[in-house]
């Protein structure tokens, strides 16, 4: 029998509405993979193996009924990054100050993935607070890459990365602040989507950068990405920097790239993000294969020059924390969540500041007093300010460069993925992971990353990453999947099914 | 440009209700440093005539309609809570004003 | 406990020193939901029962602007003679209190939606004071705490306290004077004024419940003196919990005597929030702060900038009602009033109640004897304003109406107004409830005369002797019969015909 495990989204749900398997059978099938494998990966913070069964049950009615599908992905297992807030279903956002809370709400994406139909299988790991570009920072311990399980596999939603690459799920969403859902897709061998700030309600993701957080699509392959982009895309009235404008056709573009044309393309290459220090060779090597093949495939390509998105990472760390250091102030020990120091006459001042102190961790207290001073009378203008006019320039910077080209492109992270624990003492090194990935997210255009092979260098994945102007994600899925029908004709087979078994038998 | 003290990183402390402790103001005050120089490249883009960003995308007047929306349960409302009493979230004493 | 403050006598005061005011007022928005959620807004309901994941804060929740709430703030703006902002932001507040969901208000910071304004005031002997006003802001209020253990049930001295985040998140306009100068002896009176004609102009508007003793109405008040002839204002104080109009008045001139003993003594007044003590009459400052607050605001993210177009400005001026001083000038000429009378009128403040009490159908000498007279005496044995009884102009418009329809006499209308004063409900349903309508059915009248004859013969006799006089005696037993629930002049027809 086929290893249902290893199956694009899109097929599972064609053979659960031909009734070839059931969604059941199909959702037992990850669970049985999860509770094989994640003690290695951990990818997984909760698995709510009834619920998925009993959402899959419920799909498998309407199959016998003979009712249409209520989406395209219905009966298709999915991982949910655990920032994204569930009724019913513990959301810890990776912190300890919400080890045991249990919301009474459903987040936007969350009601649109169950009337989708879509099986929630549990939560996925995740940096505290969505803070960090490893799960290093998780309170309950790290996510290994199933690719090296030494190694990290990209942060904050490498639970979700990882659980695509350990085949425990074929569909996952991540939240992407300055590269969150990028970075992991890069260094694990899967495809990422940050779509355009405002194509996806941000209400019931636990905020992080609220003018940065977008929640996005993650898959082994573009065409599910797209499927499930177009299912939690939209306008959503409860996010009011939400874009009233339907979700782009993605699907459709999808399809149309995988007939691997792309003639009259034209395709910018960012000499800004694509050398210099900090970038490995094999890194660089995979990227510029990929540029050949992209004009192989007729696409024109021209060097197009960002000249501000060198500021892009100092802007980014003083916009991110400030937004943080005041999103935070909620966690208080007071309404929900953890509270330590209570008793013995303590005040409630000093219960908010043991609590916070406790129940944050080490990357979370930095980034909330970075904000905090930042924000501060006095530093306003010099930090926060001026990285609010630095976002201009980047903005003007890519509005220049798609009057000449349709989508640009550049690695998507500057290295593969790095050991555990190598980059733990130093933050700034940590930071450098998102060199390429916060320029979109400063601008809030929608890009994406999608495997470009292995790295000649060290054999882990290499992320191509691909950013397109706003509301424009055709383009970028278009060209994602005409690029990913030729690397895997020219490497004999989908990339991800090369990631190495480590003594799991493959049936 | 920014030399942060211990002292300075126990004010942010303090405005940010963390209670850090002896080492980690030592630990902070280096790190804030590091990161606070390395970001301070900002500063070397002269923007005076630029308009800041706050919104990538640029929308203006959002609105809801004034229509009641259902509520919480009292018991939804508390679920989460440390401590309650009497239907209200139960806290320890307060100290200070409400500025 | 704090220490009684040394007083300076008020002449001194004013011999030596000239007040400056600064007035920011909150008032409760009465719309139907919240700023930025869709919970209810009604007062008194059951503890944390109007809340959501958005005005509880919960991770991940966020605000949605209330268009109406914007409407009214932009109605008030133009009342006070404001300009309207063509494009403004919300920002978060940052600090850290309990009663605050997020621990950040979300406010509007250097960008308000109203701005320049001002309010002319006229003082009891008719004198008109400009008042300058900064800005009308919008943002949201906070929960209410309960503090419990300690003597008091005040925040001093608790073991712990218990929140209610009902009110956290109903929608609140900040209105802020530009520091009034110039009204020396008579800066009481002027904040107080000025706080009675903003209260009236916002029930004109019918954007605010505008309730003092319920808190949809907060006054802060800031006092600083400076020496005659100084060019640099004094330091200044901020007054919280003003709750009555009368509070306003006695808590700036409580402060003045207080600053002038300070500044006197050779001492320097502290910048600080005081609270006014009710029961005292005088304001005792807060716990001092270690730290000097720093709010840190920046725009709010969550939200985007709202941008009134000039159309709809131009549509929401039309729309606003004649004014509380306009109609002032109105009502004296249609209802032939002196001076004297108008003024006594505004200082009850009674002239919008009788207005709106005229607007709901009552005739103005009516509306005028209800609000003047009987209801005056009510608010003043309870001891509070007269547009704080708990009965509305329609209400009274109603009972007006049952009498002058013969369905209710004086002293059954008074009792109506008693029961709707005490909660029981419209006029209508008590009128129903305690079956207080007047006995007209002329049988049962009739039976309860010839009774009454009956059982004075004597008088009977008189009567019918053409001692008419002598009728009162038994329409009083016919009153007393039918326990006042008929008309005495009908009662008095009746006798007469019987006797006939
Ligand atoms: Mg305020
Ligand atoms: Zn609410």
């Amino acid at each position: 029998m086929t290893d249902l495990t290893r199956l694009t989204a899109a097929d599972l749900a064609a053979r659960i509405q031909a009734r070839e398997v059931s969604s059941v059978e199909v959702t037992q099938a990850h669970l049985d993979r999860i509770a094989e494998v994640d003690d290695r990966v951990h990818a997984f913070l909760h698995v709510s193996a009834d619920r998925a069964l009993n959402a899959a049950r419920a799909v498998d009615e309407d199959v016998a009924a003979g009712r249409e599908p209520a989406s395209p992905l219905a009966g298709v297992p999915l991982a949910m990054k655990d920032v994204v807030v569930t009724e019913g279903v513990p959301t810890t956002v990776g912190s300890r100050m919400l080890r045991d809370w249990v919301p009474p709400y459903d987040a936007t994406v969350t009601t649109r993935l169950l009337q989708a139909g879509i099986v929630i299988l549990g939560k996925t790991n995740m940096d505290e607070f969505a803070m960090g570009s490893s799960t290093e920072n998780s309170f309950y311990g790290p996510t290994h890459n199933p690719w090296d399980l030494d190694r990290v596999p990209g942060g904050s939603g490498g639970g979700s990365s990882a659980a695509l690459a350990a085949f425990e799920a074929p569909l996952a969403i991540g939240t992407d602040t300055g590269g969150s859902i990028r970075q992991p897709g890069a260094v694990t061998g899967t495809v990422g989507v940050k779509p355009t700030y405002g194509g996806v309600s941000r209400y019931g993701l636990v905020a992080f950068s609220s003018s940065l957080d977008q929640a996005g699509p993650c898959a082994r392959t573009v065409l599910d990405a797209a499927l499930l982009h177009e299912v939690i895309g939209g306008h959503d009235p409860m996010d009011s920097t939400s874009i009233a404008e339907p979700v782009p056709a993605v699907v459709a573009a999808a399809r149309e790239g995988m007939s691997g044309d792309l003639t009259g393309v034209r395709i910018g290459v960012v000499t800004d993000l694509s050398g210099g220090d900090g970038y490995q060779d094999g890194v660089l090597a995979s990227f510029h294969a990929a540029v050949d093949t992209l004009r192989g495939l007729g696409a024109e390509i021209v060097d197009v020059r960002c000249p501000h998105f060198r500021y892009g990472l100092p802007a980014y760390y003083l916009i991110a924390p400030s937004e943080c250091s005041s999103n935070l102030a909620r966690f208080d020990a007071m309404r929900y969540g953890l509270r330590v120091g209570d008793g013995d006459g303590a005040s409630a001042e000093e219960v908010m500041s043991a609590t916070r102190e406790a129940g944050f961790g080490a990357e979370v207290k930095r980034r909330i007093m970075i904000g905090t001073y930042a924000l501060s009378s006095g530093y306003y203008d010099a930090y926060y300010g001026q990285a609010q006019k630095v976002r201009t320039l980047i903005r003007r910077d890519v509005e220049s460069a798609f009057t000449s080209v349709d989508v640009l492109v550049s690695p998507t992270t500057p290295t593969t993925a790095f050991r555990l624990g190598e980059r733990t003492d130093n933050p700034m090194s940590m930071y450098l992971a998102d060199l390429c990935t916060i320029p979109a997210s400063l601008a809030g255009i929608p890009a994406m990353s999608v495997p470009s092979g292995l790295a000649p260098d060290d054999n882990l994945p290499v992320g191509l990453q691909i950013m397109a102007p706003a509301l424009r994600e055709d383009r970028m899925y278009r060209i994602a999947a005409a690029y990913e029908v030729a690397r895997d004709a020219a490497e004999g087979g989908p990339q991800i099914q090369r990631i190495p078994e480590w003594g799991v038998a493959v049936s | 440009m920014p030399n942060i003290s211990r002292a300075e990183v126990a004010h942010l402390a303090s405005l940010a209700r963390l209670a850090v402790t002896e080492d980690e103001l030592t630990l902070f005050a280096g790190q804030l440093d590091v990161i606070l120089t390395s970001v301070a490249s900002v500063g070397e883009v002269a923007a005076d005539d630029i308009p800041p960003t706050t919104h990538a995308v640029p929308l203006v007047n959002v609105f809801r309609e004034d229509a009641a929306r259902p509520c919480l349960t009292q018991q939804q409302a508390l679920s989460g809570a440390p401590a309650a009493e009497d239907g209200r979230f139960r806290v320890p004493r307060i100290l200070g004003e409400a500025s | 406990m704090t220490a009684v403050a040394d007083l300076m006598d008020y002449e001194d005061v004013l011999a030596r020193f000239d007040p400056v005011l600064g007035l920011e007022v909150h008032t409760e928005l009465s719309t139907r939901t919240k700023m930025f959620c869709g919970c209810s807004t009604t007062f008194g309901a059951e503890q944390n029962t109007q809340v959501c994941p958005i005005c509880l804060g919960l991770p991940g929740a966020l605000p949605a602007v209330n268009g109406s709430a914007v409407e009214s703030a932009i109605r008030i703006g133009l009342a006070l003679n404001c300009e309207i902002a063509e494009w403004c932001r919300f920002a978060r507040k940052n600090y850290f209190y309990p009663d605050m969901p997020k621990n950040f208000q979300t406010s509007q910071y250097d960008e308000p939606i109203a701005y320049n304004g001002y309010l002319d005031v006229e003082l009891a002997d008719g004198e008109v004071f400009r008042v300058l006003i900064e800005r009308a802001h919008m943002e949201e209020d906070t929960g209410k705490s309960l503090h419990v253990g300690g003597a008091t049930g005040r925040i001093h001295g608790a073991e712990y306290s218990l929140l209610d985040y009902n009110r956290a998140g109903v929608p609140l306009i900040e209105i802020v004077t530009k520091p009034i100068t110039g009204t020396g002896a008579r800066a009481p009176e002027v904040a107080r004024a000025y706080v009675t004609a903003l209260r009236d102009l916002l029930r004109a508007l019918d954007v605010s419940d505008v309730r003092m003793d319920q808190g949809s109405l907060r006054c802060d008040a800031n006092v600083s003196l400076m020496p005659h002839g100084a060019t640099e204002f004094g330091t200044r104080t901020e007054t919280k919990n003003v709750n009555s109009l009368r509070s306003v008045e006695r808590a700036v001139r409580y402060e003045m005597c207080r600053q002038g003993a300070v500044l006197s003594g050779g001492g320097t007044v502290t910048q600080e929030t005081r609270h006014y003590d009710e029961s005292t009459q005088s304001t005792a400052a807060g716990r001092t702060k270690e730290t000097a607050e720093d709010y840190r605001y920046f725009p709010e993210p969550d939200l985007v900038p709202i941008a009134p177009s000039r159309e709809w400005v131009t549509e929401l001026q039309a729309t606003l009602p004649e004014m509380p001083a306009q109609r002032r000038k109105r009502v004296q000429t249609e209802w032939g009033l002196s001076d004297a009378e108008l003024r006594d009128l505004v200082n009850i403040g009674a002239i919008d109640l009788i207005t709106s009490t005229v607007d709901a159908g009552a005739s103005p000498a009516e509306a005028r004897s209800w609000w003047v007279s009987y209801l005056a005496q009510q608010a003043n044995t309870r001891g509070v304003e007269l547009a704080d009884l708990p009965i509305t102009p329609a209400q009274v418009a109603r009972v007006a109406a049952l009498v002058a329809s013969k369905e209710l006499t004086t002293n059954l209308a008074r009792q109506v107004v008693d029961l709707v004063l005490a909660g029981e409900g419209e006029p209508d349903e008590v009128v129903a409830a305690h079956d207080l309508k007047v006995v007209s059915d002329d049988s049962a009248l009739i039976a309860a005369v010839d009774a009454a004859l009956a059982a004075q013969p004597d008088i009977a006799e008189k009567i019918r002797g053409g001692k008419l006089n002598a009728a009162g005696a038994i329409v009083g037993a016919v009153m007393k019969a039918t326990k006042g629930q008929a008309d005495p002049k009908r009662v008095k027809e009746l006798v007469i015909e019987r006797c006939q």
